[in-house]
């Protein structure tokens, strides 16, 4: 018990990785130059802002009895009756409330509103994420996609790529796209950034999936030594087989297996693994990280075609992902799981495929209704977007008063350099600089 | 005296500064531009969209010489940066009225 007790403080403390920094580094390095700070700040913020909320009333409305959709918030206010031998376990579930609110900014690079964002996360956390985490891991006998519908979700394909998807979806489409989006080049500013935060989200989801075992009677040391073994191999492997199906389908479309690629399709793999780690054996794992993989790479195309501006494809990886992780389980869920149903491919019946696509549909609505209200009051209050001039100028100045870089020295840093920052702009250090006219005039 | 400018792919710089220091060259300036000529830049593909970048990095070498070495220096640029293949660069020569070497004051042949 010990053993387990410290194995779920590791787990917790690399799920938090996955936040702070591994998700900022991932998506800060596809962000473009100026907009790289707001988008690692997202994250930042997030933790900060989700964490006090849940031990306020997050695990209460998780952890507590309640109606199909969440759990009485003033039950266990500020975990009231929790003993700290149980800290751990509220502190496991805490991360995961932050990181779903913190993959959401990834479909916002640019233009959100700093203050929209911190507005958004709070009432978001508790509106939707809350009651998704009660429906899902909470599982009470009410619990409606746990409990009712009885569809399988290991460690989250529903409560967090599901629903952060969905949530990004919404966000997009009342937000809009970005000025010049798709005309102009906006490329990833610093993939290496990029690579090193899908590192270490690979590294911290085994905190993530790994963790997420749970025992239907107290501790049981059999069930902890079969299980983890099975929920950490499967975790790697589809990492592993979805960058293969990723570089494979690039290569076909575009002719060259890519970097971002190879860091997107680790994540692709993640994500679908999450709902089904403990479900599947370890051929299902490979199977359904290549198709995650494979599929994502043409879902992240989508965007241009429909013409919504996803920055960073919340949607076409976590949305996807989620989706196909979550439906999988119906065709290659085994009875040695976790879940201890057959699917289909293995003799199981559609009965399990059903309750997955069933357990889809309900998070789909539910967090896409639930984002669509708090959206739009916020759009219509203190509004959602930058002005276009703010936008142009770059968010991490306007926003946050920083530029990401100062890779010049002297007056030519801009306003980055420390030269300018001390000496405001006067008339005669404008006119002067004979080089920069007679550049013009050639 | 004359202005030479020389607009070169960057992998050709250590074989162009070597030739120009063997000719007897004793300074240049050196900056890191980017643009684009007939090549027109090139093409890059993130998660499948793909981006025409129009602007190609290359280095711009200036070097302020007395008249009669500007062919010569011209001459040694360009078969010092030449591949042969598109987007090699350019060299311009255009004319300088005044030099002065800021820590003597010495002017024009005698600041080169």
């Amino acid at each position: 018990m010990a053993g387990y007790h410290a194995f779920m403080l590791v787990a917790t403390a690399l799920v938090m990785m996955m936040t702070v920094p591994a998700l900022a580094l991932f998506y800060g390095g596809m962000s473009r130059s100026k907009s790289v700070l707001n988008m690692m700040m997202m994250s930042f913020v997030a933790a900060a802002i989700v964490g006090p909320l849940y031990v306020l009333i997050g695990w209460s409305m998780g952890w507590s009895e309640g109606n199909w959709f969440f759990g009485n918030p003033f039950d266990q206010l500020l975990l009231d009756g929790l003993t700290t031998d149980a800290y751990v376990g509220m502190a496991f579930q805490m991360t995961f409330a932050v990181i779903t609110a913190a993959l959401i900014s990834g479909a916002l690079e640019g233009r959100l509103k700093f203050s929209a964002w911190v507005l958004f996360v709070p009432i978001w956390s508790v509106l939707v994420y809350f009651p998704m985490a009660y429906m899902v891991f909470g599982c009470q006998d009410n619990s409606l996609i746990c409990g009712q519908i009885g569809a399988q979700d290991y460690a989250g394909g529903t409560a967090v790529h599901i629903n952060a998807g969905i949530a990004a979806l919404v966000l997009v489409l009342l937000l809009g796209k970005r000025r010049g989006w798709p005309r102009d080049t906006m490329r990833p500013h610093n993939l290496t950034l990029t690579m090193l935060g899908a590192g270490l989200l690979w590294m911290g989801w085994y905190g993530f999936n790994v963790g997420s075992i749970v025992f239907a009677d107290g501790y049981d040391e059999a069930q902890f030594l079969a299980e983890t073994g099975r929920t950490f191999a499967n975790t790697t492997l589809a990492a592993m087989t979805a960058i293969l199906g990723w570089l494979l389908v690039e290569r076909m479309i575009s002719g060259k297996a890519t970097t971002l690629g190879a860091a997107s399709g680790v994540v692709a793999g993640l994500v679908a693994i999450t709902p089904a780690a403990g479900a599947v054996d370890i051929g299902g794992a490979m199977a359904i990280g290549v198709i995650a993989g494979g599929v994502c790479a043409v879902a992240v195309g989508w965007k241009y075609k429909l013409g919504y501006d996803d920055s960073l494809d919340v949607v076409g990886v976590h949305l996807v992902g989620g989706v196909l992780g979550t439906v999988l389980i119906g065709l290659f869920s085994t009875a040695d799981g976790a879940g201890g149903i057959d699917g289909l491919l293995y003799g199981g019946g559609v009965g399990s495929l059903v309750d997955q696509v069933l357990g889809v549909l309900v998070a789909v609505a539910y967090v896409g209704v639930l984002t669509l209200v708090i959206g739009l009051a916020i759009k219509f209050t203190i509004g959602l977007r930058l002005d276009d001039e703010d936008e142009a100028t770059g968010i991490d100045l306007v926003a946050h008063g920083e530029s990401a870089y100062d890779l010049h020295t002297g007056i030519g840093g801009g306003v980055s350099s420390g030269l300018a920052a001390n000496a405001p702009i006067k008339p005669e250090a404008s006119t002067r600089a004979p080089s920069t006219t007679k550049e013009t005039s050639q | 005296m004359k202005l030479v400018t020389a607009v070169i792919k960057p992998h050709k710089w250590e074989e162009v500064r070597e030739a120009l220091e063997t000719f007897g060259v004793t300074g240049m300036t050196v900056s890191e531009v980017s643009g684009y000529g007939r090549q027109k830049g090139h093409t890059e593909v993130y998660r499948g969209a793909e981006y025409d970048i129009a602007l190609v990095p290359k280095l711009r070498i200036e070097i302020v010489v007395e008249d009669g070495d500007a062919d010569d220096i011209v001459g040694i640029v360009v078969r010092t940066a030449q591949t042969g293949r598109i987007g090699d660069g350019k060299v311009w020569v255009s004319s300088v009225d005044t030099v002065v070497r800021v820590r003597t004051g010495d002017r024009d042949t005698a600041a080169i």
